[in-house]
Protein backbone atom coordinates (compact mmCIF):
# COMPACT_ATOMS: atom_id res chain seq x y z
CA UNK A 1 0.00 0.00 0.00
CA UNK A 2 1.70 3.06 -1.19
CA UNK A 3 1.09 6.45 1.29
CA UNK A 4 -0.37 9.23 0.33
CA UNK A 5 1.41 12.37 1.49
CA UNK A 6 -1.36 14.87 1.83
CA UNK A 7 -1.22 17.62 -0.06
CA UNK A 8 -2.94 20.70 1.33
CA UNK A 9 -6.77 19.43 1.28
CA UNK A 10 -5.78 17.14 -1.12
CA UNK A 11 -6.04 13.67 0.68
CA UNK A 12 -5.01 10.56 -0.74
CA UNK A 13 -7.81 7.58 -0.83
CA UNK A 14 -6.68 5.48 1.86
CA UNK A 15 -6.77 9.17 4.02
CA UNK A 16 -10.35 9.69 2.74
CA UNK A 17 -11.47 5.87 3.37
CA UNK A 18 -10.63 6.78 7.21
CA UNK A 19 -11.82 9.83 7.06
CA UNK A 20 -15.86 8.72 6.04
CA UNK A 21 -15.17 5.72 8.61
CA UNK A 22 -14.60 8.54 10.89
CA UNK A 23 -17.94 10.39 10.77
CA UNK A 24 -19.62 7.06 10.06
CA UNK A 25 -18.30 6.11 13.43
CA UNK A 26 -19.23 9.37 15.57
CA UNK A 27 -22.54 9.84 13.58
CA UNK A 28 -24.77 9.28 16.60
CA UNK A 29 -23.24 11.98 18.77
CA UNK A 30 -23.93 14.08 15.56
CA UNK A 31 -27.14 13.14 15.00
CA UNK A 32 -27.43 13.22 18.81
CA UNK A 33 -25.57 16.73 19.43
CA UNK A 34 -27.88 18.23 16.54
CA UNK A 35 -31.02 17.04 17.41
CA UNK A 36 -30.78 17.34 21.76
CA UNK A 37 -28.10 20.16 21.95
CA UNK A 38 -27.86 22.54 18.79
CA UNK A 39 -31.27 22.68 17.85
CA UNK A 40 -32.47 23.22 21.51
CA UNK A 41 -29.95 25.52 21.66
CA UNK A 42 -30.61 27.68 18.92
CA UNK A 43 -34.75 27.40 20.03
CA UNK A 44 -33.79 27.87 23.49
CA UNK A 45 -32.43 31.67 22.49
CA UNK A 46 -35.57 32.63 19.94
CA UNK A 47 -37.67 31.24 22.80
CA UNK A 48 -36.36 33.96 25.21
CA UNK A 49 -37.19 36.55 22.85
CA UNK A 50 -40.86 35.43 23.07
CA UNK A 51 -44.13 35.09 24.76
CA UNK A 52 -44.65 31.78 24.72
CA UNK A 53 -46.93 29.64 26.98
CA UNK A 54 -46.55 25.78 24.89
CA UNK A 55 -50.44 26.18 23.98
CA UNK A 56 -50.46 29.04 21.84
CA UNK A 57 -47.60 29.89 19.01
CA UNK A 58 -44.74 32.22 20.18
CA UNK A 59 -45.41 35.62 20.35
CA UNK A 60 -42.51 38.19 19.70
CA UNK A 61 -41.64 39.93 22.64
CA UNK A 62 -37.98 41.43 22.15
CA UNK A 63 -35.69 42.05 25.12
CA UNK A 64 -38.88 42.24 27.32
CA UNK A 65 -37.88 39.03 29.27
CA UNK A 66 -34.73 40.11 29.81
CA UNK A 67 -36.27 43.46 31.09
CA UNK A 68 -38.24 41.90 33.09
CA UNK A 69 -35.28 39.90 34.35
CA UNK A 70 -33.19 42.53 35.48
CA UNK A 71 -35.72 44.35 37.52
CA UNK A 72 -36.83 40.70 38.99
CA UNK A 73 -36.81 41.10 42.87
CA UNK A 74 -36.83 36.78 42.47
CA UNK A 75 -34.34 36.61 39.98
CA UNK A 76 -31.41 38.37 43.03
CA UNK A 77 -33.07 36.57 45.43
CA UNK A 78 -32.07 32.93 43.33
CA UNK A 79 -28.55 34.53 42.20
CA UNK A 80 -27.98 35.33 45.85
CA UNK A 81 -28.92 31.86 47.17
CA UNK A 82 -27.78 29.84 44.71
CA UNK A 83 -24.24 31.73 45.05
CA UNK A 84 -24.14 31.58 48.79
CA UNK A 85 -24.83 27.97 48.06
CA UNK A 86 -22.11 27.70 45.64
CA UNK A 87 -19.08 29.64 47.47
CA UNK A 88 -19.92 27.60 50.58
CA UNK A 89 -20.22 24.13 49.64
CA UNK A 90 -17.38 24.70 46.83
CA UNK A 91 -14.67 25.76 48.82
CA UNK A 92 -15.19 23.65 52.22
CA UNK A 93 -15.56 20.40 50.23
CA UNK A 94 -12.42 21.09 48.35
CA UNK A 95 -10.69 22.31 51.69
CA UNK A 96 -12.54 19.10 53.46
CA UNK A 97 -11.83 16.77 50.70
CA UNK A 98 -8.35 17.89 50.55
CA UNK A 99 -7.39 17.85 54.27
CA UNK A 100 -8.43 14.29 54.40
CA UNK A 101 -6.91 12.87 51.35
CA UNK A 102 -3.62 14.29 52.89
CA UNK A 103 -4.33 12.56 55.60
CA UNK A 104 -5.28 9.46 54.29
CA UNK A 105 -2.00 9.46 51.84
CA UNK A 106 0.03 8.55 54.60
CA UNK A 107 1.64 5.45 54.64
CA UNK A 108 -0.69 3.71 56.81
CA UNK A 109 -2.85 0.29 56.47
CA UNK A 110 -6.61 0.32 55.08
CA UNK A 111 -6.52 2.61 52.89
CA UNK A 112 -8.79 1.83 50.70
CA UNK A 113 -11.06 0.23 53.25
CA UNK A 114 -11.38 4.25 54.32
CA UNK A 115 -11.47 5.06 50.62
CA UNK A 116 -15.06 2.83 50.28
CA UNK A 117 -16.31 4.16 53.53
CA UNK A 118 -15.55 7.98 52.60
CA UNK A 119 -16.90 7.42 48.98
CA UNK A 120 -20.19 5.31 49.81
CA UNK A 121 -22.78 8.44 50.37
CA UNK A 122 -21.61 9.49 47.24
CA UNK A 123 -23.64 6.62 45.45
CA UNK A 124 -27.00 6.83 47.09
CA UNK A 125 -29.06 8.83 45.34
CA UNK A 126 -30.65 12.82 45.10
CA UNK A 127 -34.17 12.28 46.55
CA UNK A 128 -33.22 9.20 48.97
CA UNK A 129 -30.54 11.66 50.20
CA UNK A 130 -32.81 14.73 50.47
CA UNK A 131 -35.39 12.94 52.03
CA UNK A 132 -32.88 11.37 54.59
CA UNK A 133 -31.42 14.78 55.58
CA UNK A 134 -34.96 16.00 56.06
CA UNK A 135 -35.37 13.36 58.66
CA UNK A 136 -31.54 14.47 60.28
CA UNK A 137 -32.46 18.10 60.11
CA UNK A 138 -35.78 17.71 61.82
CA UNK A 139 -35.65 20.07 64.77
CA UNK A 140 -37.58 18.38 67.30
CA UNK A 141 -36.94 14.50 66.38
CA UNK A 142 -33.66 14.62 64.28
CA UNK A 143 -30.36 13.24 64.38
CA UNK A 144 -28.49 16.61 64.61
CA UNK A 145 -30.45 18.44 67.30
CA UNK A 146 -30.03 15.30 68.92
CA UNK A 147 -26.33 15.38 68.98
CA UNK A 148 -26.01 18.75 69.95
CA UNK A 149 -28.00 17.92 72.87
CA UNK A 150 -26.64 15.37 74.72
CA UNK A 151 -23.05 16.32 73.28
CA UNK A 152 -22.94 19.83 73.68
CA UNK A 153 -26.34 20.66 75.65
CA UNK A 154 -27.44 23.25 72.54
CA UNK A 155 -30.35 23.79 71.33
CA UNK A 156 -30.23 23.10 67.56
CA UNK A 157 -31.64 25.65 65.51
CA UNK A 158 -34.68 25.20 62.99
CA UNK A 159 -32.32 24.09 60.36
CA UNK A 160 -34.21 23.81 56.72
CA UNK A 161 -37.19 25.41 58.45
CA UNK A 162 -35.49 28.33 59.58
CA UNK A 163 -35.05 30.86 56.79
CA UNK A 164 -31.33 31.83 58.29
CA UNK A 165 -30.02 28.43 58.74
CA UNK A 166 -31.51 26.81 55.78
CA UNK A 167 -28.71 27.31 53.22
CA UNK A 168 -26.44 26.36 55.41
CA UNK A 169 -28.33 23.26 56.48
CA UNK A 170 -27.71 22.20 52.09
CA UNK A 171 -23.83 23.24 52.43
CA UNK A 172 -23.40 21.02 55.55
CA UNK A 173 -25.46 18.04 53.70
CA UNK A 174 -23.29 18.96 50.26
CA UNK A 175 -19.99 17.74 52.62
CA UNK A 176 -21.67 14.42 53.08
CA UNK A 177 -20.86 13.67 49.49
CA UNK A 178 -16.83 14.55 49.42
CA UNK A 179 -15.52 11.14 48.98
CA UNK A 180 -15.92 11.65 45.11
CA UNK A 181 -13.49 14.98 45.76
CA UNK A 182 -11.10 11.88 48.43
CA UNK A 183 -10.63 9.61 46.29
CA UNK A 184 -9.56 12.05 43.14
CA UNK A 185 -7.36 13.93 45.14
CA UNK A 186 -6.05 10.77 46.97
CA UNK A 187 -5.25 9.43 43.35
CA UNK A 188 -3.33 12.25 42.16
CA UNK A 189 -1.28 12.66 46.00
CA UNK A 190 -0.18 8.75 45.39
CA UNK A 191 1.41 9.70 42.01
CA UNK A 192 3.63 12.31 43.39
CA UNK A 193 6.94 11.46 43.26
CA UNK A 194 8.48 10.78 46.45
CA UNK A 195 11.80 11.93 45.46
CA UNK A 196 10.53 15.43 45.66
CA UNK A 197 9.99 14.55 49.28
CA UNK A 198 13.27 12.89 49.86
CA UNK A 199 15.23 15.69 48.36
CA UNK A 200 12.89 18.57 50.58
CA UNK A 201 13.53 16.18 53.85
CA UNK A 202 17.15 16.21 53.25
CA UNK A 203 17.66 19.87 52.98
CA UNK A 204 15.26 19.68 56.53
CA UNK A 205 11.80 21.08 55.43
CA UNK A 206 9.66 19.83 58.14
CA UNK A 207 6.35 18.02 57.43
CA UNK A 208 4.01 21.41 56.89
CA UNK A 209 6.83 23.08 54.64
CA UNK A 210 6.93 19.60 52.70
CA UNK A 211 2.40 19.97 52.20
CA UNK A 212 3.04 23.90 51.46
CA UNK A 213 5.88 23.51 49.33
CA UNK A 214 5.70 20.34 47.14
CA UNK A 215 2.02 18.59 47.75
CA UNK A 216 -0.24 21.79 47.25
CA UNK A 217 1.46 23.10 43.97
CA UNK A 218 1.26 19.30 42.60
CA UNK A 219 -2.53 19.50 43.80
CA UNK A 220 -2.89 22.76 41.88
CA UNK A 221 -4.35 21.15 38.53
CA UNK A 222 -6.96 19.14 40.12
CA UNK A 223 -7.84 21.23 42.52
CA UNK A 224 -8.25 23.55 39.83
CA UNK A 225 -10.63 20.68 37.58
CA UNK A 226 -12.98 20.36 40.96
CA UNK A 227 -13.06 23.81 41.27
CA UNK A 228 -14.67 24.77 38.11
CA UNK A 229 -16.75 21.63 38.25
CA UNK A 230 -18.28 22.23 41.48
CA UNK A 231 -18.98 25.71 40.39
CA UNK A 232 -20.77 24.39 37.39
CA UNK A 233 -22.55 21.91 39.67
CA UNK A 234 -23.82 23.99 42.08
CA UNK A 235 -25.04 26.34 40.36
CA UNK A 236 -27.38 24.25 38.86
CA UNK A 237 -29.03 22.15 42.25
CA UNK A 238 -32.06 21.56 41.89
CA UNK A 239 -33.16 18.08 43.83
CA UNK A 240 -32.90 18.86 46.91
CA UNK A 241 -33.99 22.52 46.68
CA UNK A 242 -37.51 21.13 45.18
CA UNK A 243 -37.79 17.80 47.88
CA UNK A 244 -36.68 19.36 51.23
CA UNK A 245 -38.06 22.61 50.76
CA UNK A 246 -39.63 23.21 47.62
CA UNK A 247 -37.65 26.89 47.90
CA UNK A 248 -38.64 28.07 51.03
CA UNK A 249 -38.93 28.84 54.31
CA UNK A 250 -39.64 31.79 52.17
CA UNK A 251 -37.41 32.68 49.82
CA UNK A 252 -34.96 31.73 51.42
CA UNK A 253 -33.59 28.47 49.47
CA UNK A 254 -34.87 29.52 45.88
CA UNK A 255 -32.36 27.57 43.86
CA UNK A 256 -31.68 29.87 40.24
CA UNK A 257 -32.80 26.60 38.33
CA UNK A 258 -35.73 25.74 41.15
CA UNK A 259 -36.61 29.29 39.88
CA UNK A 260 -36.50 28.38 36.34
CA UNK A 261 -38.06 25.22 36.76
CA UNK A 262 -41.20 27.00 38.30
CA UNK A 263 -41.46 29.31 35.30
CA UNK A 264 -41.37 26.85 32.41
CA UNK A 265 -43.30 24.12 34.04
CA UNK A 266 -45.38 25.72 36.88
CA UNK A 267 -46.51 28.73 34.99
CA UNK A 268 -45.85 27.66 32.01
CA UNK A 269 -43.55 30.43 30.82
CA UNK A 270 -40.80 29.53 28.81
CA UNK A 271 -40.50 32.44 27.04
CA UNK A 272 -39.35 33.79 30.83
CA UNK A 273 -37.77 30.58 31.76
CA UNK A 274 -36.02 30.45 28.40
CA UNK A 275 -33.99 34.11 29.32
CA UNK A 276 -33.33 32.44 32.89
CA UNK A 277 -31.68 29.51 31.19
CA UNK A 278 -29.59 31.62 29.12
CA UNK A 279 -28.45 34.23 32.12
CA UNK A 280 -27.43 30.93 33.65
CA UNK A 281 -25.80 29.90 30.67
CA UNK A 282 -23.53 33.61 30.61
CA UNK A 283 -23.22 33.71 34.34
CA UNK A 284 -21.39 29.70 34.44
CA UNK A 285 -19.22 30.74 31.45
CA UNK A 286 -17.77 34.31 33.13
CA UNK A 287 -17.17 32.26 36.29
CA UNK A 288 -15.43 29.71 34.17
CA UNK A 289 -13.55 32.10 32.21
CA UNK A 290 -12.62 34.15 35.43
CA UNK A 291 -10.86 30.52 36.87
CA UNK A 292 -8.78 29.93 33.75
CA UNK A 293 -7.68 33.50 33.66
CA UNK A 294 -6.94 33.29 37.36
CA UNK A 295 -5.30 29.79 36.97
CA UNK A 296 -1.78 31.20 35.12
CA UNK A 297 -1.27 32.44 38.92
CA UNK A 298 -1.88 29.54 40.72
CA UNK A 299 -1.32 26.08 38.71
CA UNK A 300 1.78 24.23 38.29
CA UNK A 301 1.53 22.17 35.25
CA UNK A 302 4.65 19.66 35.67
CA UNK A 303 6.50 18.55 32.04
CA UNK A 304 5.57 14.84 32.40
CA UNK B 1 9.28 20.28 69.29
CA UNK B 2 9.64 16.74 70.10
CA UNK B 3 12.53 16.55 71.31
CA UNK B 4 12.07 14.33 74.19
CA UNK B 5 10.43 11.38 71.25
CA UNK B 6 12.26 9.23 69.35
CA UNK B 7 12.07 9.32 65.23
CA UNK B 8 10.28 5.97 65.95
CA UNK B 9 8.01 7.18 68.75
CA UNK B 10 6.69 10.31 67.21
CA UNK B 11 5.84 8.63 63.51
CA UNK B 12 3.64 5.78 65.90
CA UNK B 13 2.10 9.32 67.68
CA UNK B 14 1.25 10.48 64.49
CA UNK B 15 -0.04 7.04 62.76
CA UNK B 16 -2.23 7.04 66.03
CA UNK B 17 -3.54 10.42 65.51
CA UNK B 18 -4.03 9.79 61.86
CA UNK B 19 -6.15 6.29 62.56
CA UNK B 20 -8.33 8.05 65.52
CA UNK B 21 -9.11 11.15 62.67
CA UNK B 22 -10.01 9.08 60.15
CA UNK B 23 -11.93 6.70 62.20
CA UNK B 24 -14.03 9.67 63.74
CA UNK B 25 -14.69 10.66 59.92
CA UNK B 26 -15.61 7.25 59.43
CA UNK B 27 -18.07 7.35 61.70
CA UNK B 28 -19.58 10.63 61.27
CA UNK B 29 -19.92 9.65 57.55
CA UNK B 30 -21.83 6.33 58.24
CA UNK B 31 -24.15 7.82 61.25
CA UNK B 32 -26.83 9.03 58.60
CA UNK B 33 -26.95 5.53 57.38
CA UNK B 34 -27.09 3.99 60.53
CA UNK B 35 -29.79 6.33 61.54
CA UNK B 36 -31.64 5.34 58.84
CA UNK B 37 -31.92 1.97 59.38
CA UNK B 38 -32.57 2.59 62.90
CA UNK B 39 -35.64 4.79 61.87
CA UNK B 40 -36.56 2.19 59.53
CA UNK B 41 -37.48 -0.29 62.28
CA UNK B 42 -39.25 1.87 64.56
CA UNK B 43 -42.62 0.89 65.43
CA UNK B 44 -45.06 4.38 64.85
CA UNK B 45 -45.17 5.56 68.37
CA UNK B 46 -41.19 4.95 68.54
CA UNK B 47 -40.59 7.78 65.47
CA UNK B 48 -41.27 10.71 67.20
CA UNK B 49 -39.44 10.68 70.73
CA UNK B 50 -36.98 12.76 72.17
CA UNK B 51 -34.72 11.85 72.77
CA UNK B 52 -34.27 9.25 70.39
CA UNK B 53 -33.52 5.77 70.83
CA UNK B 54 -30.73 4.10 67.93
CA UNK B 55 -32.16 0.58 69.13
CA UNK B 56 -36.02 -0.17 68.39
CA UNK B 57 -38.11 -2.00 71.20
CA UNK B 58 -39.29 -3.87 68.60
CA UNK B 59 -37.55 -4.29 65.18
CA UNK B 60 -40.80 -3.57 62.56
CA UNK B 61 -39.72 -5.39 59.61
CA UNK B 62 -43.47 -5.23 58.46
CA UNK B 63 -42.57 -1.36 58.04
CA UNK B 64 -40.71 -2.46 54.80
CA UNK B 65 -43.85 -3.92 53.48
CA UNK B 66 -45.98 -1.80 54.32
CA UNK B 67 -43.79 1.32 52.82
CA UNK B 68 -43.15 -0.33 49.67
CA UNK B 69 -47.39 -1.10 49.53
CA UNK B 70 -48.30 2.27 50.37
CA UNK B 71 -47.47 3.44 46.65
CA UNK B 72 -46.86 1.04 43.92
CA UNK B 73 -43.60 1.05 44.38
CA UNK B 74 -42.89 -2.44 42.08
CA UNK B 75 -44.48 -1.20 39.87
CA UNK B 76 -42.36 1.92 39.96
CA UNK B 77 -39.25 -0.80 40.50
CA UNK B 78 -40.22 -2.34 37.03
CA UNK B 79 -40.44 1.24 35.71
CA UNK B 80 -36.93 2.00 36.70
CA UNK B 81 -35.27 -1.42 35.92
CA UNK B 82 -36.94 -0.78 32.39
CA UNK B 83 -35.80 2.67 31.49
CA UNK B 84 -32.28 1.86 33.49
CA UNK B 85 -31.31 -1.22 31.06
CA UNK B 86 -32.17 0.41 27.90
CA UNK B 87 -30.36 3.34 29.18
CA UNK B 88 -27.62 1.04 29.74
CA UNK B 89 -27.59 -0.53 26.81
CA UNK B 90 -27.82 2.76 24.49
CA UNK B 91 -24.76 3.92 25.94
CA UNK B 92 -22.93 0.97 25.69
CA UNK B 93 -23.58 0.47 22.05
CA UNK B 94 -22.95 4.30 21.36
CA UNK B 95 -19.84 5.81 23.36
CA UNK B 96 -17.55 3.53 22.80
CA UNK B 97 -18.17 3.47 18.68
CA UNK B 98 -17.95 7.17 19.24
CA UNK B 99 -14.94 7.22 21.02
CA UNK B 100 -13.24 4.85 18.63
CA UNK B 101 -13.28 7.35 16.01
CA UNK B 102 -12.24 9.90 17.86
CA UNK B 103 -9.65 8.05 19.78
CA UNK B 104 -8.27 5.75 16.46
CA UNK B 105 -9.61 7.13 13.24
CA UNK B 106 -7.76 10.06 11.64
CA UNK B 107 -9.92 13.06 10.22
CA UNK B 108 -9.25 17.06 9.01
CA UNK B 109 -11.63 17.86 11.34
CA UNK B 110 -11.30 15.32 14.42
CA UNK B 111 -9.87 17.89 17.00
CA UNK B 112 -12.33 20.27 16.88
CA UNK B 113 -15.10 18.59 16.69
CA UNK B 114 -13.11 16.96 20.04
CA UNK B 115 -13.52 20.38 21.78
CA UNK B 116 -17.22 20.53 20.43
CA UNK B 117 -18.11 17.57 22.42
CA UNK B 118 -16.02 18.31 25.47
CA UNK B 119 -17.32 21.97 25.59
CA UNK B 120 -21.28 20.60 25.27
CA UNK B 121 -19.78 19.01 28.57
CA UNK B 122 -19.74 22.44 30.37
CA UNK B 123 -23.76 23.57 28.73
CA UNK B 124 -26.38 23.54 31.81
CA UNK B 125 -28.91 21.11 31.66
CA UNK B 126 -31.32 23.31 31.67
CA UNK B 127 -30.73 25.46 28.76
CA UNK B 128 -32.22 22.92 26.27
CA UNK B 129 -34.39 21.95 29.25
CA UNK B 130 -37.22 24.06 27.81
CA UNK B 131 -37.33 23.47 23.62
CA UNK B 132 -36.85 19.50 24.30
CA UNK B 133 -39.84 19.89 26.08
CA UNK B 134 -41.75 21.20 23.27
CA UNK B 135 -40.27 19.68 20.86
CA UNK B 136 -41.03 16.13 22.06
CA UNK B 137 -44.49 17.60 23.09
CA UNK B 138 -44.61 17.89 18.99
CA UNK B 139 -43.69 14.96 18.53
CA UNK B 140 -46.14 12.93 21.13
CA UNK B 141 -43.27 11.79 23.25
CA UNK B 142 -44.56 13.58 26.77
CA UNK B 143 -45.82 10.54 29.56
CA UNK B 144 -43.69 7.93 27.68
CA UNK B 145 -40.24 7.04 28.19
CA UNK B 146 -38.66 8.35 24.72
CA UNK B 147 -37.44 11.66 26.01
CA UNK B 148 -35.19 9.48 28.92
CA UNK B 149 -33.47 6.66 26.93
CA UNK B 150 -33.76 8.22 23.53
CA UNK B 151 -30.43 10.47 24.06
CA UNK B 152 -28.66 7.46 25.47
CA UNK B 153 -27.94 5.98 22.03
CA UNK B 154 -25.87 9.59 20.99
CA UNK B 155 -23.41 9.06 23.73
CA UNK B 156 -22.83 11.04 26.77
CA UNK B 157 -19.49 13.20 26.72
CA UNK B 158 -18.61 12.32 29.47
CA UNK B 159 -18.63 8.77 28.73
CA UNK B 160 -17.33 9.02 25.44
CA UNK B 161 -14.34 10.96 27.11
CA UNK B 162 -13.66 8.25 29.45
CA UNK B 163 -13.23 5.44 26.94
CA UNK B 164 -11.36 7.84 24.50
CA UNK B 165 -8.49 8.05 26.72
CA UNK B 166 -8.73 4.50 27.72
CA UNK B 167 -8.73 3.24 23.60
CA UNK B 168 -5.43 5.80 23.38
CA UNK B 169 -3.61 3.88 26.11
CA UNK B 170 -4.11 0.39 23.57
CA UNK B 171 -1.12 0.68 21.24
CA UNK B 172 -1.37 1.25 17.60
CA UNK B 173 -0.06 -2.43 17.03
CA UNK B 174 -3.41 -3.62 17.42
CA UNK B 175 -4.91 -1.72 14.70
CA UNK B 176 -1.74 -1.93 12.38
CA UNK B 177 -1.92 -6.00 12.87
CA UNK B 178 -5.63 -6.18 12.46
CA UNK B 179 -5.05 -3.64 9.08
CA UNK B 180 -2.79 -6.42 7.84
CA UNK B 181 -5.09 -9.55 7.92
CA UNK B 182 -7.56 -7.34 5.82
CA UNK B 183 -10.03 -5.98 8.84
CA UNK B 184 -11.99 -3.27 7.69
CA UNK B 185 -12.91 -0.41 10.52
CA UNK B 186 -15.84 -1.67 11.76
CA UNK B 187 -14.09 -5.81 12.00
CA UNK B 188 -11.06 -3.95 14.16
CA UNK B 189 -13.60 -1.95 16.35
CA UNK B 190 -15.58 -5.02 17.19
CA UNK B 191 -13.20 -7.90 16.96
CA UNK B 192 -10.31 -6.09 19.01
CA UNK B 193 -10.83 -2.86 20.42
CA UNK B 194 -14.23 -3.34 21.75
CA UNK B 195 -13.60 -6.65 24.26
CA UNK B 196 -10.43 -5.13 25.17
CA UNK B 197 -12.23 -2.12 26.62
CA UNK B 198 -13.62 -4.30 28.80
CA UNK B 199 -13.01 -2.67 32.18
CA UNK B 200 -13.80 0.89 30.98
CA UNK B 201 -17.00 -0.20 28.89
CA UNK B 202 -18.07 -1.49 32.65
CA UNK B 203 -17.67 1.96 33.80
CA UNK B 204 -19.32 3.22 32.08
CA UNK B 205 -22.33 0.70 32.52
CA UNK B 206 -21.86 1.68 36.12
CA UNK B 207 -22.18 5.23 35.82
CA UNK B 208 -25.42 5.20 33.40
CA UNK B 209 -27.15 2.75 36.03
CA UNK B 210 -26.29 4.79 38.80
CA UNK B 211 -26.96 7.72 37.10
CA UNK B 212 -30.43 6.74 35.38
CA UNK B 213 -31.63 4.93 38.44
CA UNK B 214 -31.67 8.56 40.56
CA UNK B 215 -32.60 10.68 37.93
CA UNK B 216 -35.33 12.80 39.29
CA UNK B 217 -35.50 15.73 37.44
CA UNK B 218 -36.14 13.96 34.02
CA UNK B 219 -38.93 11.74 35.14
CA UNK B 220 -40.42 14.67 37.00
CA UNK B 221 -40.39 16.86 33.96
CA UNK B 222 -41.19 13.86 30.95
CA UNK B 223 -43.59 11.57 33.14
CA UNK B 224 -47.37 12.42 34.63
CA UNK B 225 -49.56 9.28 34.82
CA UNK B 226 -49.17 7.78 38.08
CA UNK B 227 -48.49 3.80 36.98
CA UNK B 228 -45.71 5.27 34.77
CA UNK B 229 -43.63 6.86 37.74
CA UNK B 230 -40.33 6.19 38.54
CA UNK B 231 -38.76 5.12 42.23
CA UNK B 232 -37.84 9.08 42.55
CA UNK B 233 -40.91 10.03 41.78
CA UNK B 234 -42.88 7.80 43.70
CA UNK B 235 -40.32 8.45 46.71
CA UNK B 236 -40.94 12.08 46.61
CA UNK B 237 -44.79 11.91 46.63
CA UNK B 238 -44.55 9.99 50.05
CA UNK B 239 -44.24 12.87 52.26
CA UNK B 240 -47.03 15.65 51.91
CA UNK B 241 -49.40 12.61 51.24
CA UNK B 242 -50.98 12.94 54.50
CA UNK B 243 -50.30 15.25 57.06
CA UNK B 244 -47.65 13.44 58.90
CA UNK B 245 -44.96 11.55 57.10
CA UNK B 246 -44.48 7.88 58.29
CA UNK B 247 -40.64 8.79 58.34
CA UNK B 248 -40.31 5.22 59.66
CA UNK B 249 -41.75 3.68 56.42
CA UNK B 250 -40.25 6.24 54.14
CA UNK B 251 -36.59 5.25 55.50
CA UNK B 252 -37.44 2.04 54.80
CA UNK B 253 -38.26 1.97 51.48
CA UNK B 254 -35.51 4.84 50.88
CA UNK B 255 -33.39 1.59 51.84
CA UNK B 256 -35.03 -0.53 49.50
CA UNK B 257 -34.79 2.21 46.35
CA UNK B 258 -30.57 2.90 47.93
CA UNK B 259 -29.89 -0.86 48.33
CA UNK B 260 -28.81 -1.53 44.21
CA UNK B 261 -26.74 1.06 44.29
CA UNK B 262 -24.70 0.47 47.59
CA UNK B 263 -24.32 -3.42 46.25
CA UNK B 264 -23.10 -2.13 42.77
CA UNK B 265 -20.67 -0.03 43.92
CA UNK B 266 -19.42 -2.90 46.69
CA UNK B 267 -18.88 -5.03 44.05
CA UNK B 268 -17.62 -2.81 41.35
CA UNK B 269 -15.90 -0.51 43.74
CA UNK B 270 -12.41 -0.57 41.68
CA UNK B 271 -14.50 0.49 38.41
CA UNK B 272 -15.74 3.30 40.25
CA UNK B 273 -13.08 4.31 41.23
CA UNK B 274 -11.08 3.81 38.41
CA UNK B 275 -13.68 5.87 36.68
CA UNK B 276 -13.29 8.84 38.41
CA UNK B 277 -9.65 9.17 38.29
CA UNK B 278 -9.18 8.96 34.55
CA UNK B 279 -11.45 12.14 34.56
CA UNK B 280 -10.28 13.62 37.48
CA UNK B 281 -6.89 13.20 36.94
CA UNK B 282 -6.64 13.21 33.95
CA UNK B 283 -9.01 15.74 33.34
Amino acid sequence: MTATTPVKHKLGIQARREERAFYAFISPWIVGFLAFTAIPVVLSLYYSFNRYDVLTPPRWAGLDNYTTLFTDDLFYQALKVTSLYSVGSVTLGILASLFIAIVLNRNIRGVSFFRTMFYLPSVISGVAISLLWMWIFNPDFGLINFLLWRVFRIEGPGWIYDAEWAVPSLIVMSLWGIGGGIVIYLARLQGIPTDLYEAAEIDGAGALRRIFSITLPMMTPVIFFNLLMGIINSFQVFTQAYVMTNGGPGYATLFYVLYLYRYAFKYYQMGYASALAWVLFIILLILTMLVFRSSDRWVYYEGA
Amino acid sequence: MAAKLGKRASKNLADALTYIFLIGVGVVILIPVLWMLSTALKANSEVFLFPPRWIPKELKWDNFRKGLTFLPFARYFANTSYITLLSVAGQMVSSPLIAYGFAKLRARAREPLFYLLLSTMMLPRHVTMVPLFVLYRHFGWIDTYWPLILPAFAGAPYYIFLLRQFLLTIPEEMSDAAKIDGCGYFKTYARIFLPLSKPALATVAIFTFMWTWNDFMGPLIYVSSDEKWTLTLGLSRFTGMYGETAWNQLMAVSLIIILPSILLFFFAQRLFIQGIVITGVKG
